[in-house]
């Protein structure tokens, strides 16, 4: 019964859509006050009729509800509760219900707090993310509907996917999400500006928050995905530029770009042109990750919903949507002039050769994802581009960025003074040297340029140190002037701080284990040992476990070190009787941020097993890099000066004071 | 400079950018795009030794033999030829007798055996590699159901 009430739900929800995406645009280009105010209860309304929905759905999963289809075909009794859980959004339609959930929350939040937002402007930027809201219910009701029932209700499901078994899933679909809904709010305010035509600095502040928080959440969601590939498929590998990763990867190069071009826009009322189209093109390769995503038309880790239906529809509403919003663009975009001149040494400067980079990177990945598409569709060839082609393009294109970008900050607005840069840069620059020399001596191996890499992640690291130790003037002021001076500067500026080293130490990260990393395929009878990265590893045999869905085969090691047992660690193979279905279990060890990754492959017939074993130094320093640069998104977007309408909440008293006193 | 002169430069730059990175990704694309082949194309045609390529198919039943340390081989089939391929490392866990499998490598001078640096086998039980099942669907040998997941 309840299961209906959801579905019926959700053509409520989509009948508020339309209306919601129609009347309030209406209203605001008529004046009309009424129907501008509709928005407000609509996106409220609309939020209810979704969460319901989802609730209902929810629910279903929880309790095992085999009536339902989509219940049936995702989850299973005798999974745990919080696999349950996630199965609501682990399969195809309760992940774009899920979509759709967070898309309308960030409506109603500004539908709730956005008050002091221009009426206009209030009911536009309802209204269009409306239009999403009405594709996406299209969209699950008419393709497969996760409130269809099963008659007669099977006694068993055949069990979720056992990758998606794991700490990963319950968060990780849900934060690129995040990310994607958050870059569809900023469209939303884009169009809604253009639609007035009126693109200016009071909307590139209005859009930062929308930006940062997308960027945000869609570094977590790639960090993430990362993370979970790594230690859930065995192969050692924590990136392998699988389309379904440069899905991701794409939005949030172009969401890198868009942050800083909107930095320049907001400061500078410059490139608003510019601005607004990498508002759009961010959007579209959000929504192209999707349909990469849904419709299966790439070959990929992740394709679990190969429906040609549901791809067909997704391009239909890429091509709306992109289509629409570039028309619009095109519309308006004479009408935009653009502000201030600047000196090609200038941070607005430095902040275009950031985009020109990073959208000619994303440009590069993008053809490397979709150019075997493209072969195929017109000549029937079948190729693969493979992560050389990636590493190559990409990684040489990043060289120049990431030895630009502790510049950026140290360059004045309008014209800046290189040569004084490189003089407060040296130091970091010598430093970043001889510490990646050391480095080099200590782990003693691998190629000379991964000095020059190593270099450059640290420089990243003390260039963003030095940037706070210049603006603070600590070393010119007295030590309680300079400490006041570094405590009132603007949470931004902690943020671009923290984005920056986050990045170095991804960087870091990164080259360590590509240079440093070893591994080991041995066979191994129990009692046998082997070496990796300074330890030993001694096989002490195999045993036999049940889990509540799976049996597995678990070999055991003890780790020592120079004769002494540090550690033990479990690694095995499992097999999900449901579906017949083996994965590889890991046994990862962590020492300080190097790991130590032991994984399992075939039994021989002589009773051995192959290991395979990898030493993965500094590894952790990938996602602690991420974490860094998430961290400083939050800082930044704390900043006071970025809050929705900020300046004219304090405005609103003195105004309401004037029209009390008429 | 005059401001004329400037944004010259500017615009010069970011083109000679554009373009130095257009022809890098014309020379990545030469360098690492491998072809996909199935076993009866090898068959019409001859792969020169020490390109790399992609070879698909499925994995002849009672043909995986385990040889020194984590040394194995099999032979890749679309029921029309078959190729023999070694691969020295962990086989996926979904490797299995009779499924679909893509595997990447070359072939070494002299030799008629694929050396595969990866093998790919995919998460679900039934599902096949992409490019397999549209090849076998086309050679009329496509057995499995559609992908219903």
């Amino acid at each position: 019964m309840s299961v209906e009430l959801g579905h019926y739900a959700l053509v409520l929800a989509l009948a508020t859509a339309i209306v919601l995406s129609i009347l309030p645009i209406w209203g605001a280009w008529r004046g009309d006050r009424p129907l501008m105010e509709l928005a407000t209860s609509g996106s409220l309304a609309l939020f209810g009729l979704v969460a319901f929905a989802f609730a209902v759905l929810t629910q279903a999963h929880l309790a095992s509800d085999f009536s339902v289809k989509n219940v049936w075909e995702n989850s299973h009794s005798l999974v745990p509760f919080i696999f349950k859980f996630s199965g609501v959004w682990g399969n195809h339609e309760g992940s774009m219900l899920l979509w759709l959930l967070i898309l309308v929350f960030f409506s109603a939040l500004v539908a709730i707090f956005g008050r002091n937002l221009p009426d206009t402007l209030r009911a536009n930027v309802l209204a269009v993310p409306a239009w999403g809201a009405t594709a996406f219910p299209l969209f699950i009701l008419v393709t497969p509907n996760p409130f269809s029932r099963l008659n007669p209700a099977p006694p068993e499901g055949p069990d979720p996917n056992p990758g998606a078994q794991d700490g990963g899933p319950p968060i990780h679909p849900p934060l690129p999400f995040l990310g994607y809904v958050g870059s569809f709010r900023r469209l939303s305010f884009s169009l809604a500006r253009l639609m007035e035509g009126r693109i200016d600095a009071a909307w590139a502040r209005w859009v930062r928050p929308w930006t940062l928080a997308a960027w945000t959440f869609l570094t977590a969601g790639i960090a993430m995905g990362s993370y979970w590939a790594y230690y859930e498929l065995g192969w050692g590998g924590w990136w392998f530029w699988d389309p379904v990763e440069n899905a991701s990867f794409m939005p949030w190069l172009a969401g890198t770009a868009l942050l800083h071009s909107a930095i320049v826009m907001e400061k500078r009322e410059a490139l608003k042109i510019w601005t607004i189209l990498l508002a759009i093109l961010t959007f579209s390769l959000s929504l192209l990750g999707t349909f990469l995503v849904r419709s299966g038309v790439l070959t990929s880790v992740h394709a679990f919903a190969t429906d040609p239906s549901r791809g067909i529809f997704i391009l239909c509403i890429l091509v709306l949507f992109i289509g629409g919003a570039l028309a619009l663009f095109a519309f308006r975009a004479p009408q935009l002039n653009s502000g201030g001149l600047f000196a090609p040494i200038s941070r607005e400067g430095a902040l275009v050769l950031n985009n020109l980079i990073l959208t000619v990177s994303t440009a590069t990945v993008l053809i490397g994802t979709l150019y075997p598409l493209l072969l195929e569709s017109l000549t029937g060839e079948k190729i693969s581009v493979g992560p050389p082609f990636f590493n190559m393009t990409f990684g040489l294109l990043m060289i120049p960025l990431l030895l630009a970008v502790p510049f950026g900050p140290l360059l004045a607005w309008k014209r800046g003074d290189l040569l004084g840069a490189l003089q407060r840069l040296y130091v970091a620059a010598g430093l970043a040297f001889f510490v990646a020399l050391v480095f080099y001596y200590i782990e003693n191996g691998g190629p000379v340029m991964a000095v020059l890499g190593l270099a450059a992640g640290l420089f990243l690291v003390f260039g963003a140190v030095s940037d706070l130790w210049f603006r603070a003037g600590i070393g010119k002021q007295a030590m309680g002037v300079a400490w006041r001076r570094l405590v009132g500067l603007p949470r931004s500026a902690f943020g671009t701080a923290l984005a920056h080293m986050g990045l170095g130490i991804t960087v870091l990260g990164i080259v360590a284990v590509t240079t440093f990393e070893t591994e080991h395929v041995v066979e191994m009878k129990p009692g046998m040992t082997a070496e990796a990265g300074g330890y030993t590893l001694a096989f002490d045999g195999m045993r036999s476990a049940v889990g509540p869905n799976y049996t597995e085969d678990r070999g055991h090691f003890t780790v020592s070190r120079g004769g002494a047992t540090v550690a033990d660690v479990w690694s095995s193979k499992r097999l999900y009787t449901a579906r017949r279905m083996p994965t590889t279990e890991a046994g990862i060890l962590t020492f300080g941020t190097s790991q130590l990754y032991v994984s399992l492959g075939d039994p021989m017939a002589d009773g051995g097993i192959v290991v395979r074993i990898w030493w993965k130094p500094y590894i952790l320093c990938i996602w602690g890099g991420a974490l860094v640069m998430m961290f400083g998104g939050f800082v930044s977007l704390s900043d006071r000066r970025l809050r929705v309408g900020a300046p004219s909440r304090r405005a609103k008293p003195v105004k309401a004071a004037l029209e009390a006193g008429e | 400079m005059t401001r004329k002169q400037k944004r010259l430069a500017i615009i010069g730059g970011g083109m000679s950018f554009i373009l130095a990175a257009a022809l890098l990704v014309m020379f990545a694309f030469g360098q690492s795009i491998a072809y996909f082949y199935m076993p009866a194309d090898l068959a019409k045609t001859s792969v020169p030794p020490e390109t790399r390529i992609r070879l698909g198919g499925l994995v002849e039943k009672g043909s995986v033999a385990r040889g020194e340390g984590s040394t194995v081989s099999f032979a890749v089939t679309d029921n029309e030829n078959t190729v023999k391929v070694t691969y020295t490392g962990i086989l996926p866990d979904l490797f299995r007798e009779g499924q679909g499998v893509v595997t990447e490598g070359k072939f070494i001078a002299g030799s008629d055996v694929f050396v595969a640096d990866s093998v790919l086998a995919k998460h679900d039980e039934n599902y096949m590699p992409k490019e397999v099942a549209d090849r076998l669907k086309e050679q009329g040998v496509w057995e499995g159901q559609e992908q219903t997941q």
